[in-house]
């Protein structure tokens, strides 16, 4: 017995060790790109490592040089990060909001259509996002949304309501609702026994629903390219897909691979933060449902 | 596809969910009217970005329309579709994007499971592993595409000479030079990304399996292989059958990585890269239509055939466990 339980426990240590080297490698290569030269990446650079570290790639993105080139190419990076910024919380937001209503009646309330509503949202779940992207182009065009915010804004919400309503009515079917009655029985008013004993036990997976709904609208890329056409309401990915810098058959490497860094700081720090949450929220809704 | 996936609500009685009342018809009719007021925004939200646009691309498939030529739109009934069926570009992206849904679920199914067993296992540092899984889980495909390709990358990248010792690979290969090799890469870049999903939503189903069930039928004598095919496996295949069916449509979307890394160069186009295509850089909203409501049914087609496939449904899955 006590060969196999070594075995298993070298095997796990070895699991542990290839999924931590999978995961990270890549984000360790971006990493250590943003900090090559131009001149390395130009030559040609296939070790891992840079040869003379630099931060130029960060001051030219952050438009802390006098290039004028560079500059243009740092403020409308700026402006993409506003516009992925602004684009991703205010459909998270209006997203979240709307689903937790959705939610509660789907948890708590017996209504008809109540299974209607659940499998329109498995349905879109899985939709085709390009199949929508002809008519609703020529229609944001009429209706004078495109290439601004809000037309981003409403199928970025159409979409994460799903993943939102799911994760959230698995969520609350586990609150113990009677609780609200008790503290009123205990002479709480409504208010006090929504606010006091409801929220903080709800929050928790509201929050959970928010980070994948942004995580969701920080990542879309079929939308956001196919429904802009400037820097004005261009988000990240769609701004970094048009990046080629001056020289087609020489991709700024150090440049792209450092904006990456950049964009991808705020997804590490939330997981950092909030890994648990994450991982309960993303299983809840599609295993337990 | 609802028919089968409709019923997933199964509550837990020991969460202490409480059966709503019917003791008054005039109470069911308020709970009735408050819940379809609570669902109406979301429902609307989702109906007028997918239905509505959907229905306006079938009407707009039936006609030769192409937006530089408003003037010249005329009804030429299924034309469009006949068009496209004809056309061996459509074919050949349908087959571009069935291989590289079967290869990445595949693949995806086999490193995923490993994973799972791994965290199943892990006792030390839980949250270190988390974080790391959930990295290329959160960071945006456009990103990941950026970090492959210039991985991939003959003059930049670090495949060639770490892996030089493998028959094909020398330092002078263009990975984007040929359809196979750009293939290749794409689908690794496609299969770093969601493995994480993939092995989370199996270690779910991982950890409701009974340890009970594995350890009596180790006293039984069975081997490793044959405790994981026949009792692990077995008990798993609702969060298997949830896994794929999630992974199977989403690798069949495939956009992304395709239009960063290759353009749909070396044959490489996927089905969402052609209706793309047509519709947003060619402004055929007839011809791109046709091809939206082709994508959208082989969509359901493929759902249908994978719920079919596991002969699982998931509201009897749950009514089990």
């Amino acid at each position: 017995m006590a060969t196999t339980d070594t075995k298993t426990k070298v095997g796990t240590g070895v699991g542990f060790v290839a999924i931590l080297v999978w995961c990270l490698l890549p984000i360790a290569w971006i990493v250590s790109l943003s900090f090559k030269t131009v001149d390395e990446t130009n030559a040609g650079s296939a070790q891992f490592l840079p040869k003379d570290a630099s931060l130029d790639n960060y001051k030219a993105l952050l438009g802390l040089t006098d290039d004028p080139v560079s500059d243009a190419a740092a403020s409308d990076f700026g402006q993409a990060l506003l516009n992925s910024l602004v684009v991703s919380l205010v459909a998270t937001v209006l997203s979240v909001l709307f689903a937790t209503l959705a939610a509660y009646a789907i948890a708590r309330l017996e209504f008809r259509g109540k299974r209607l509503v659940l499998s329109l949202a498995l349905a879109i779940a899985m939709f085709p996002v390009v199949s929508l992207v002809g008519p609703l182009f020529d229609m944001w065009r009429t209706f004078g949304l495109f290439n601004t915010w809000p037309g981003l804004i409403i199928p970025y919400m159409t979409f994460t309501l799903p993943l939102a309503i799911w994760t959230l009515s698995a969520f609350f079917r586990e609150i113990p609702w009677e609780m609200e009655q008790a503290a009123q029985v205990d002479g709480a008013t409504s208010w006090q026994a929504f606010r006091k004993v409801i929220v903080p036990l709800a929050a928790p997976g509201v929050f959970t629903a928010a980070i994948l709904t942004f995580f969701f609208a920080w990542n879309e890329f079929v939308l956001a390219i196919s429904l802009t056409s400037t820097q004005k309401a261009r988000t990240v990915p769609a701004q970094m897909s048009y990046f080629v810098g001056p020289d087609p058959f020489n991709p700024p490497y150090g440049q792209l691979a450092t904006a990456s860094v950049i964009v991808t700081v705020p997804i590490i720090v939330i997981v950092l933060l909030f890994q648990r949450k994450i991982v309960a929220g993303l299983t809840s809704g599609a295993v337990k449902g | 596809m609802s028919a089968t996936l409709e019923t997933p609500k199964t509550p837990t009685p020991s969460a202490g969910h409480q059966k709503p009342r019917r003791d008054t018809s005039d109470r069911a009719v308020a709970e009735n009217r408050l819940g379809l007021k609570l669902v109406a925004p979301a429902v609307v939200i989702m109906v007028i970005v997918t239905a509505y646009p959907m229905l306006r691309a079938l009407y707009l498939s039936l006609f030769r329309y192409r937006l530089t030529a408003p003037d010249d739109k005329e009804f030429i009934g299924l034309s469009n579709y006949l068009t496209v069926l004809g056309d061996p570009l459509f074919w050949r992206d349908t087959l571009n994007t069935v291989l590289i849904m079967v290869i990445t679920v595949s693949v995806e199914l086999v490193i995923g499971f490993a994973f799972a067993m791994v965290m199943h296992r892990v006792i030390f540092a839980p949250g270190a592993i988390r974080t790391a899984i959930l990295i290329p889980y959160g960071i945006i495909t456009v990103v990941s595409a950026f970090s492959w390709q210039f991985t991939f990358s003959t003059t930049n990248g670090w495949v060639n000479s770490w892996f030089n010792w493998v028959p094909g690979i020398d330092p002078d290969l263009n990975w984007f030079g040929g359809h196979w090799t750009a293939m290749f890469a794409i689908m690794v870049s496609e299969i770093w990304k969601t493995t994480p999903f993939m092995s989370l939503l199996l270690l779910a189903g991982l950890s409701q399996v009974s340890e009970d069930m594995i350890e009596a039928a180790k006293v039984d004598g069975a081997t490793w292989t044959q405790r994981l095919t026949k009792v692990i496996l077995p008990n798993m295949r609702a969060a298997i059958m949830v896994a794929v069916l999630f992974r199977a449509l989403d690798a069949f979307r495939i956009f992304d990585n395709i239009f960063v890394m290759t353009r749909g160069a070396q044959n490489t186009e996927s089905s969402s890269f052609l209706t793309y295509r047509q519709v947003i850089e060619q402004l055929q909203l007839g011809v791109g239509s046709a091809l939206s409501v082709l994508l959208f049914l082989t969509v359901l087609l493929l759902a249908y055939l994978i719920t079919k496939l596991f002969r699982v449904d998931l509201a009897q899955a749950r009514g089990e466990g």
